[in-house]
């Protein structure tokens, strides 16, 4: 289980103090699907960033289950358990597919178990499994990379930043359908998403709408749902896609 | 056969990935004087009259056959030019692996200068293998300057790859190529230097024949208060496709010079070059951490990959 008691971060522009975030609490427990959403420039972004610990809370604390990880670094985060996908994914000269999902599982990962990675996010593996993750790839197909680094951590907590964001629509019905099918085997883990899309927000077992750095709404997708469509926090794909 | 010890033995892996005397053609020399040799029915190696080096002559039609040409210095003080001629045949498909490694404890220079000249026959497949290495703890610098120089007949294919990637104080690497008609050459570098080390690095490929071509890249990576000149030129003088690219990480108080020029003397001379210099990313640091590595285990990972 993670819970934010508190936090708040604030930012200095040039002689001003800007508040990102403003003592935000939140508890977010085991296997839930939890989507967040809202306007642009919200605090989504930064918010996930601070549980991943690339952001440093200027105030509250942060338990993740039932320790206290406020302090911890990056890396310690990593290591007990967090994952963190990015909204543009790191591209990295001379490192190869098989490579990055190597350094994922921390193991000396088959052949045969990076494949089963990358055909869950539909990459055929053996046009992928060597290629470098660099600009030759599309930009579907880095974020398709994200996520099986992410797929391959089976972490107890997965962070994922606007995976819609950045690519066409046609990637965009196959992502769907990942997070779908992680809906649907989530088990002893939790999954947030941050996302603008109906699709993943009407499947989320949460909603949480976050605006100028406050929590708006949270609850389930019945209730939440009809007060955000039509807002800017939720954006819907054309009909004849759907 | 000379009896190798275990500096040597270690040497010998690091610049030819052998552990014992491969198959095939071979010449191993260590601390300059000749240490092994054995040619094969298509492979002939022998050495100079004046004893300055070896030829090496490979027969018209050998595919799938290798040489291997190791050097290894393991005494202080020792100070070398070699000058080594290859002559591949005709139809030829063959891997030549050289290499070079100095282990100096001591407080002399120890230096190895080899000279390597390829002459390459019509449609013929070269690859070349090209490693040096240095290491020991000793005040003497060890330093290698290879000279190499590239004749290619027409149609013929040569991929060179050329690793130095620890413990050489001090380089300077001169290569010159010219293309017959369809050649076609590919040149991979990988250079790292550390400490105070400094490597020059001079590429001057000559596109003289029809349709011939070259991809020259350079990857560097310049650590501590080392010094990198990368030095790269592609001159077009036919209808031809030439690329070069010189592509840098900078760590610390490193310093590199990147060059890349090209030198179009046809109307029809199509060059291309890039040049990249710049810090390990803060995102690519990020990324790897988000993965559970360290910062030093993601830069170890990052540069790793690079240089790959």
């Amino acid at each position: 289980m993670l819970e934010l008691k508190n936090i708040s971060f604030n930012v200095v522009d040039g002689d001003k103090n800007v508040e990102i975030i403003k003592n935000l609490s939140l508890k977010i427990p085991n296997k839930k699907f939890v989507v967040l959403t809202g306007p642009n420039g919200g605090g989504k972004s930064t918010l996930a960033k601070i549980i991943a610990g690339i952001e440093k809370p200027t105030e509250g604390k942060i338990i993740f289950n039932d320790e206290d990880i406020t302090e911890k670094n990056i890396t310690e985060r990593a290591n007990l358990g967090i994952s963190f996908a990015f909204q543009n994914p790191v591209k990295f000269k001379g490192l190869e597919v098989i490579d990055l999902l190597r350094l994922s599982s921390r193991k000396k990962l088959s052949m045969d178990e990076a494949c089963e990675y990358l055909s869950e996010v539909g990459l055929c593996a053996k046009d992928y499994i060597h290629r470098e993750v660099n600009s030759s790839l599309s930009g579907g197909e880095l974020k398709r990379i994200e996520i099986a680094t992410i797929l391959a951590r089976q972490t107890k907590l997965s962070i994922f930043d606007e995976p819609e964001a950045g690519i066409d629509l046609w990637s965009f019905q196959n992502l769907i359908k990942i997070f779908e099918r992680m809906r649907k085997e989530i088990h002893n883990s939790s999954i947030i998403i941050i996302s603008h899309q109906e699709r993943l927000i009407s499947i989320a077992d949460e909603i949480i709408v976050l605006a100028e750095g406050q929590i708006q709404y949270q609850g389930n997708s019945e209730e939440i749902l009809p007060k955000i469509i039509g807002t800017k926090s939720i954006s819907s794909v054309c009909n004849k896609l759907k | 056969m000379f009896k190798m010890d275990e500096i040597q033995k270690r040497i010998l892996k690091e610049v030819a990935g052998l552990h014992t005397i491969p198959v095939g053609a071979y010449n191993f020399r260590v601390n300059g004087k000749l240490a092994g040799r054995s040619s094969s029915n298509n492979i002939e190696i022998s050495g100079k009259d004046d004893g300055s080096g070896i030829d090496i002559q490979i027969k018209d039609g050998t595919v799938n056959e290798s040489v291997h040409i190791p050097v290894v210095l393991s005494a202080s003080g020792l100070t070398e030019t070699v000058y080594n001629d290859f002559y591949i045949g005709t139809n030829c498909d063959v891997l030549i692996v050289a290499g070079c490694g100095i282990d100096n404890c001591g407080s002399q220079n120890s230096e190895h200068d080899g000279v390597h000249r390829f002459f390459i026959g019509k449609n013929s497949k070269v690859k070349y293998v090209e490693k040096h290495y240095g290491s020991g703890d000793g005040t003497g610098k060890r330093i290698l300057n290879p000279v190499t120089e590239v004749k290619m007949d027409e149609g013929s294919t040569l991929e060179m790859e050329m690793v130095q990637i620890k413990g050489v104080d001090s380089t300077r690497r001169m290569t010159t190529a010219e293309l017959d008609s369809n050649a076609r050459l590919i040149i991979r570098e990988r250079l790292m230097t550390h400490g105070e080390q400094k490597a020059w690095s001079k590429y001057r490929v000559e596109l003289n024949g029809e349709n011939s071509s070259a991809d020259v890249v350079s990857r560097g990576v310049a650590r501590d208060k080392s010094y990198q000149k990368l030095d790269l030129c592609i001159v077009g003088n036919a209808a031809c496709h030439g690329h070069t690219e010189c592509d840098s990480i900078i760590m610390d108080e490193g310093k590199i010079l990147a060059v890349p020029s090209l030198e179009a003397n046809h109307v029809d001379a199509m060059l291309v070059h890039e040049a990249a210099i710049g810090k390990i990313a803060g995102e690519q640091l990020i990324k790897l951490m988000t993965l559970g590595l360290t910062e030093k285990e993601a830069e170890e990972q990052i540069i790793n990959g690079f240089l790959k």
